[in-house]
C-alpha cells in the first residue's frame, strides 16, 4: 500500500543496454514496443495496482516569477544536456520489492531487433500521510 | 416519519445480509455483488418507503439480484438449479456469519491491500468508489483489486474459523494508514473492530479496540491548524476526547484482567499511560519502558525497540536513551530522528541539528519531513551550526 513513481527519461539516465534511438527502429519494432507498454498498463489495471500513466512532449521551458507587476520570465527550450523526463507511471503496490519488480518488467520493453531495451527507470516512493500510531 | 436515510444502519446490515446469502448457497463473490446492488436500491427506495424489516428487505432484494445475475449467466445455469429458490437457514447465527466474513476478507492468501479493500466493501458496506477515493487510486483499479481478491478467496470454505490475528492486522492497517476521501477510515476501523469485538471473545480484539480509541481520542490535538504535526509532548491535552479515553481504558482493563496479554493490549497500555498523564512532564515513563519490554518479548518489531529507546531516554535520561539506541541497527526508519531528539535533550544542539536535517531527508511522510526540517531550522536559528 505504497505509491511509487516510475520515471522514464529521454535524457539524463544512464545509457540502456540496447541503445538504439527509436527513430532507427523498424515500424514493426515500434508497434511491438507500444503494444508492450499498453499491455503492461492494462495488466496493472487488472491487478489493481495502476494509478496513472502519462507521456510528456519533449519541448518545454523554465518559467519563474520576475517581480510584482511583471510577466513571468521564460527560458527555453531545454538545453541538450538537461535531464529530460519522457513520461511516468504511478503504481500502488504492497511493497518496495513489488515496485522494483514492476519497474524491471517495464524496462524490458522491446526495442531494436525486438530485444529488450534494458532502459534505466527511476523509481521514487511517494511521501505518505503519517501513521496514526507512532509510539 | 424519517425521510433521511440511515446510512449507518445500511452499512451495519451489509455483512449480515451477505452472511445470509452465502449460507443459502450463493457463492461469496456473486453474493457480495448482489448485496451491493441491494444497498444501492435501498438508498433510492427507503427514504420514500422505509421498510418495517430492513434486514428482511435487503435479504429479499439481495437474493433476487443474486438469482437474476445467476440466471443471466448461462454458464451458471446448472449451479442455479443446485442452489434452488428455497432458503435453507441452517443452524448458524448472524454473529457467526459476520465473524466468518471477517476471516474470509482477511484470508492469508490475500495481499494486505486486497484484504483491506475487500474488508471495507464486504464487511464495511462501503462502495468501490468510496474505497478508491480513500486510498487515492482510480475507481477502475480498486474495482479490479476487489474482484481479484474475491476470486482469490472463492475456493475458501466459509464455515471454517480463521486466525483472528490476520483480521486484526487488516483492521490495524485501515486505522493506521487512513488516507483522505469522504470516508473517515479511522472511525470506520473503530466501527468494524467494535463489531468484531461484539462477535468474538478474544482479548486482543479488545486490545486493538482500546488502542484505536486511545489514539483516536488525541486526533484533534495531533495537527496544528496549518496541518503541521504536533508531537505528543506539545499537544493540548485539554482537547483530548475524555469519553473515548475512558472507554478505551475500561476496555483495556477488562482485556488485561484475563491475563492473556498480546501485542495490541501492550500497545494500548502504553497509549493509556500517555492518556493518564495530565501533563507531558507527569508521564509515567518507567511503566512505559516496562510495557515496551513486554512488547519486545511479544514481537521482534524494530519500531518497538526504537520506541523503547525513546522511553528509556525519558525515564533514565538522554544518555541512557542514546545507549539503548546505540544497540540498534542505525538503518531503522526514524533511528536518526530519535538520535537527534536525544542529542538535543542531552544539550548537544550542533549534533542534534545535523541529525534532524539528515532525518528530514530520510522521512517517508510529508508531515514528518516538515516537522524534522523545522526542528533543524529551530536549532540553526539559535546558532547551532557545525
Amino acid at each position: 500500500m505504497a505509491k511509487y513513481l516510475l520515471l522514464k527519461h529521454y535524457r539524463g539516465a544512464p545509457a540502456p543496454v540496447n541503445d538504439v534511438p527509436m527513430d532507427r527502429w523498424t515500424p514493426e519494432e515500434i508497434a511491438a514496443h507500444v503494444q508492450y507498454m499498453n499491455d503492461f498498463a492494462h495488466r496493472l489495471e487488472e491487478t489493481g495496482e495502476f494509478v496513472d500513466g502519462q507521456a510528456l512532449a519533449p519541448d518545454g521551458m523554465f518559467v519563474r516569477y520576475d517581480g510584482e507587476g511583471r510577466p513571468p520570465v521564460t527560458d527555453g527550450p531545454f538545453a541538450e544536456t538537461k535531464d529530460l523526463i519522457a513520461g511516468w507511471m504511478v503504481i500502488d503496490v504492497d511493497s518496495r520489492d513489488r515496485a522494483v519488480a514492476l519497474a524491471g518488467e517495464l524496462s524490458a520493453a522491446p526495442g531494436a531487433g525486438g530485444r529488450p531495451i534494458h532502459e534505466w527507470l527511476e523509481v521514487r516512493p511517494f511521501l505518505t500521510s503519517p501513521p496514526t500510531i507512532t509510539e | 416519519m424519517t425521510p433521511a436515510l440511515d446510512e449507518a444502519l445500511l452499512r451495519r446490515l451489509a455483512p449480515v445480509v451477505l452472511g445470509v446469502l452465502v449460507r443459502r448457497g450463493a457463492d461469496f463473490a456473486a453474493a457480495e455483488d448482489a448485496v451491493q446492488e441491494a444497498l444501492v436500491e435501498a438508498v433510492h427506495a427507503w427514504p420514500a418507503d422505509p421498510p418495517r424489516d430492513p434486514t428482511g428487505w435487503l435479504v429479499t432484494v439481495g437474493w433476487r439480484r443474486f438469482l437474476d445475475a445467476t440466471r443471466a449467466d448461462a454458464a451458471r445455469r446448472r449451479r442455479e438449479s443446485a442452489v434452488g429458490d428455497e432458503p435453507a437457514p441452517g443452524p448458524a447465527t448472524a454473529v457467526d456469519d459476520t465473524l466468518r466474513l471477517y476471516f474470509l476478507c482477511a484470508h492469508p492468501s490475500l495481499t494486505p491491500s486486497s484484504a483491506v479493500a475487500l474488508t471495507l466493501r464486504a464487511v464495511g458496506g462501503l462502495t468501490t468508489r468510496q474505497i478508491a477515493r480513500a486510498y487515492l487510486v482510480p475507481e477502475a483499479t480498486m474495482a479490479q483489486r476487489i474482484s481479484r481478491a474475491k476470486r482469490t478467496v472463492s475456493g475458501v470454505r466459509f464455515d471454517r474459523p480463521g486466525d483472528v490475528a490476520t483480521v486484526l492486522r487488516v483492521l490495524y492497517l485501515v486505522f493506521n494508514e487512513g488516507y483522505s476521501g469522504d470516508v473517515d477510515l479511522a472511525a470506520e476501523a473503530i466501527r468494524l473492530t467494535r463489531q468484531l469485538a461484539a462477535a468474538s471473545d478474544h482479548p486482543e480484539v479488545a486490545g486493538l479496540l482500546a488502542l484505536m480509541l486511545l489514539h483516536h481520542a488525541r486526533r484533534a490535538s495531533r495537527t496544528a491548524p496549518d496541518g503541521s504535526l504536533v508531537p505528543l509532548a506539545d499537544q493540548d491535552r485539554g482537547r483530548w476526547d475524555t469519553a473515548a479515553i475512558a472507554e478505551g481504558v475500561a476496555i483495556l482493563q477488562g482485556a488485561l484482567a484475563r491475563d492473556r496479554v498480546g501485542e495490541f493490549q501492550a500497545q494500548a497500555a502504553v497509549a493509556a499511560l500517555h492518556a493518564d498523564a495530565p501533563a507531558a512532564a507527569e508521564t509515567d515513563w518507567v511503566q512505559i519502558v516496562e510495557w515496551y519490554d513486554v512488547l519486545a518479548g511479544l514481537t521482534d518489531s524494530p519500531v518497538v525497540r526504537l520506541n523503547r529507546a525513546v522511553a528509556v531516554g525519558e525515564a533514565d535520561g538522554p544518555r541512557a536513551g542514546l545507549a539503548a539506541l546505540a544497540a540498534l541497527d542505525d538503518t531503522l526508519p526514524r533511528h536518526t530522528a530519535v538520535a537527534a531528539y536525544l542529542h538535543e535533550r542531552d544539550g548537544d544542539a550542533v549534533t542534534a541539528a545535523r541529525l534532524y536535517a539528515e532525518a528530514a531527508r530520510q522521512a517517508t511522510t510529508l508531515a514528518e519531513r516538515d516537522h524534522l526540517t523545522r526542528q533543524a531550522a529551530r536549532l540553526h536559528a539559535r546558532g547551532a551550526d557545525s
